[in-house]
């Protein structure tokens, strides 16, 4: 290439190449190679720090009413909406996520997605509020009418209530 | 009939490619005939392919129900733009699709590569037409296009109605271009592993594939970014999802890749690693099939899957990478290592580039898959969500944006790090300036956001800067300069450019997710909601039909905040055949920022829920990467690199330049 020319680069010229080498080969591939397991080992702590601080447990609703303490901490629940349940005021929708077993009620500020139904499955991502309901950031309902989240599909099988083939 | 051609074509493309495959990993060493026949081979499951897709395009283009394919996915009010587009908008099509673009880059190596090493050439063709084999399999077997439904229903049951858009005819083609050319580093990596013999020139031939798949996937992954931003209606322009990860983990692999082989081709060094790059980016290709088409992860993305197909293919991706690996594990210590170098020199700055960009594939593999993991083993059900991956891909990006600028300046074997600065002067002194300016402005300075500014700033104007310095801007006269500038080699310019684009893409993601600011009302004709000085009134709303949907289609006038209205509107619309709603939100562009309405359902009082974001300097993130990609393009313009023409790379060493 035409970039790397020698004489564009007045560093690179035959004496610079010629200084006498300080390290042996080796000990410079030791150091680089010691260098680049640094870094790498960095790189693997963060990415499990971070893996034990951000993930986002799935509860069915059964589960997360067994376990109140969870008041607060930012999960993901996943059910059907339940039949005539679902309200909105301006902004504001209310509606109830059932496993069949339990049902939580939930408050979600902002646009729905436009398959959400009452009868469909869906995800909702938020956390417990003291009082019992649900407080959701955001719900997820999906593109096709005839997909079903393996989360939601797993807590309705655990209550029994899916019907559907494997 | 046509039908049934395609069917056999695809058959028997399945048989000439297994034939060719076995006879070539049989034979391989004799030298004969064989690299004739590979090539014959090669054109001709090409023809097949494009014969069976022809077929499969015709029975959608006149909808021919009788083919179940066409009735589950079309109708014939649709647009004939959607009935083209229907063909790879669902499993069967889309793996067809998948396969006629492997086979393609099979036919173009067979058509180019006259002048590569006959035995090597063989064996390229060998590996690709064991791909063609495995997946044309199983697209017969398991997911075959071609089936008959008798008798035929009168009507078909219309593509989903979110995939009926321009965007599905740009977005998979591009994306499967991209993760499908990745097919033919994987093909020379493996020829290479079996042949013992890898040198600088095999980088050589590699690199423009590798640049030819980086840019298409990069066009594709940013077109399929604005696609869901615009067509999802949630402002979101990158969710993390594991069908979006699914696609940046072959890029984040290519883009490591096309820096590794440089430095093999250059100076013979890297030789072990480029091949494992070259082997990962495409293991990670037909992950990122495996993980879309199986439906085992949850995904804002997902369409109708079926798991029983997920286990073929993880069968095959399981068959074909593990093989890989083997015959990596086993042949890659014969393979001697090159060039020496200083740990401070181009080679040392593009090895901190592989590694962080290594390092950063792996993040995202692992919050990607750890869920699956964890189900797995414990049963527990968990989502990794954009926390996770922000915080360990931003500072994992980090330290590679500070480097980034040095490597153009540094030059290769061992470089004086004090002389490089101090020629970076110009652009250190730049970047704080306009930093501080417009932190000062925006009161960023001491915030996160600040720190991302000053990277995005320091890649974008280090990039322009290099090339100035090469030009000899402020130390010849200027018009020397300019003669200079233009003169200098298109890698040069592909090299800045392509910086540059990153430098612009980071600037556009640090203003959008720092600065931006939504608003939800609910407001009736007449009413009006203001974001960010921008006026927005609901005029009417007018009931409108399109060609297979009802739509209610409601008019905003948006004010700007230094006068002049414009228009827009936000469409709610029902598909007849599905019933399936779909919003269609309203984008207005000014300058580099952009507004975006997006609406919910009409209240009983008839207000209408309306959801307003701003979204400052968004269009750079797309607008880097086609800069990014442009630059691709313009490297692989570059004489050297043309496709066709190898001969002087027989030489161990890269001559100097005239």
């Amino acid at each position: 290439m035409k970039w790397l020319n020698r004489q564009e680069y007045p560093l690179m010229t035959e004496t610079s190449l010629n200084t006498p080498k300080r390290l042996t080969r080796k000990q410079k591939r030791l150091l680089v190679i010691a260098g680049l397991a640094v870094v790498v080992g960095l790189a693997a702590a963060l990415i499990l720090t971070a893996l034990r601080d951000q993930i986002v447990f799935f509860y069915s609703p059964t589960e997360l009413m067994a376990r109140p303490e969870l008041a607060g901490e930012a999960v993901r629940i996943g059910g059907l909406v339940e039949q005539g349940t679902f309200e909105r005021n301006g902004e504001t929708n209310q509606f109830s996520i059932t496993d069949g077993n339990s049902t939580i009620a939930v408050t979600f500020i902002g646009l729905l997605p436009d398959l959400f139904r009452e009868g469909q499955g869906v995800i909702a991502e938020g956390s417990l509020t003291d009082a019992g309901d649900f407080s959701a950031s955001n719900v997820l309902a999906k593109h096709d009418e005839t997909y079903i989240p393996r989360e939601v599909e797993a807590a309705l099988r655990e209550q029994g209530v899916w019907q559907g083939g494997e | 009939m046509s039908i049934e051609l395609g069917h056999f074509a695809l058959i028997l493309c399945f048989a000439v490619a297994s034939i060719a495959a076995g006879a070539g990993f049989l034979f391989w060493k004799r030298e004969g005939h064989l690299t004739d026949y590979a090539r014959q081979a090669s054109m001709l499951q090409f023809i097949l392919v494009l014969v069976s897709f022809a077929a499969l395009t015709q029975a959608f283009v006149t909808s021919d129900f009788s083919v179940a394919l066409v009735y589950e996915h079309s109708h014939q009010l649709q647009p004939l733009i959607y009935k083209y587009t229907s063909v790879w908008g669902n499993h069967e099509g889309s793996m067809l699709l998948w396969v006629l673009i492997l086979v393609t880059f099979g036919a173009a190596v067979a058509l180019f590569g006259a002048r590569l090493p006959r035995d090597l050439l063989a064996l390229v063709l060998t590996v690709q037409s064991g791909l063609t084999a495995a997946f044309t399999g199983f697209t017969i077997f398991t997911s075959n296009p071609f089936e008959r439904l008798s008798p035929a229903p009168f009507e078909g049951k219309d593509l989903n109605p979110i995939l009926q858009d321009i965007g599905l005819a740009i977005h998979p083609p591009l994306l499967y271009i991209g993760y499908v050319g990745l097919s033919i580093c994987f093909s020379f990596a493996v020829a290479a592993l079996i042949s013992g013999r890898i040198d600088a020139a095999w980088a050589r031939w590699v690199r423009p594939w590798t640049l030819a798949s980086w840019v298409f996937l990069t066009l594709g992954i940013a077109m399929g970014s604005y696609w869901a931003y615009y067509e999802l209606g949630w402002g979101g322009w990158w969710f993390w999802d594991p069908v979006e990860n699914a696609s940046f983990m072959p890029w984040l692999a290519a883009t490591a890749l096309l820096h590794s082989a440089l430095v093999m081709e250059k100076r013979n060094a890297l030789k072990v690693w480029t091949v494992f790059l070259a082997i990962l980016a495409f293991s990670l290709s037909i992950l990122g099939t495996f993980m879309v088409r199986s439906g085992i992860l949850t995904s804002v993305h997902s369409f109708a899957s079926d798991p029983t197909r997920g286990l073929t293919i993880l069968g095959l991706l399981a068959f074909i990478i593990g093989a890989a690996f083997a015959l990596f594990a086993w042949r890659s210590k014969d393979l001697r290592t090159g060039g020496l170098f200083a740990p401070i020199s181009r080679e040392g700055a593009l090895i901190l580039n592989n590694l962080f960009l290594a390092t950063a594939v792996a993040a995202v593999f692992v919050g990607t898959l750890y869920p699956l993991f964890l189900d797995a083993a414990t049963g527990q059900l968990i989502s990794v969500g954009p926390p996770f991956f922000n915080l360990t891909f931003s500072i994992l990006m980090a330290p590679l944006l500070v480097i980034i600028p040095f490597g153009p300046y540094l030059p290769w074997k061992r470089a004086d790090l004090l002389a490089v600065t101090s020629r970076m002067g110009f652009a250190v002194l730049a970047t704080l300036i306009l930093w501080l300016v417009v932190a000062v402005f925006t009161g960023a300075i001491t915030s996160l956001a600040g720190v991302g500014l000053l990277l995005g700033f320091w890649v974008a104007i280090g990039a322009i800067a290099e090339l100035a310095d090469r030009a000899r801007f402020g130390k010849a006269s200027i018009g020397t300069s300019f003669r200079r500038l233009f003169g200098l080699p298109r890698n040069a310019w592909s090299t800045a450019l392509a910086h540059f684009g990153l430098g612009v893409t980071v600037i556009g993601i640090v203003c959008t997710s720092a600065w931006e600011t939504e608003r939800i009302v609910a407001i009736q004709p007449g009413e009006s909601v203001t974001i960010e000085g921008y006026r927005v009134e609901l005029v009417d709303v007018v009931h409108t039909e399109g060609p297979n949907f009802i739509s209610d289609d409601v008019n905003f006038d948006v004010t700007a905040p230094g006068g002049g209205v414009r228009e827009a509107t936000s469409e709610k619309r029902i598909y007849a055949v599905s019933g399936m709603p779909t919003t269609e939100a309203a984008i207005l562009t000014y300058g580099f920022s952009q507004l975006y309405v997006s609406l919910g359902e009409q209240a009983d009082d008839g207000a209408w829920v309306v959801r307003v974001w701003y979204k400052p300097f968004i269009t750079l993130i797309w607008l880097g990467c086609i800069i990014m990609s442009g630059a691709g393009a313009l490297s692989l313009t570059d004489r050297r690199l043309r496709i066709g023409v190898p001969q002087r790379v027989a030489k161990a060493e890269p001559e100097p330049a005239q």
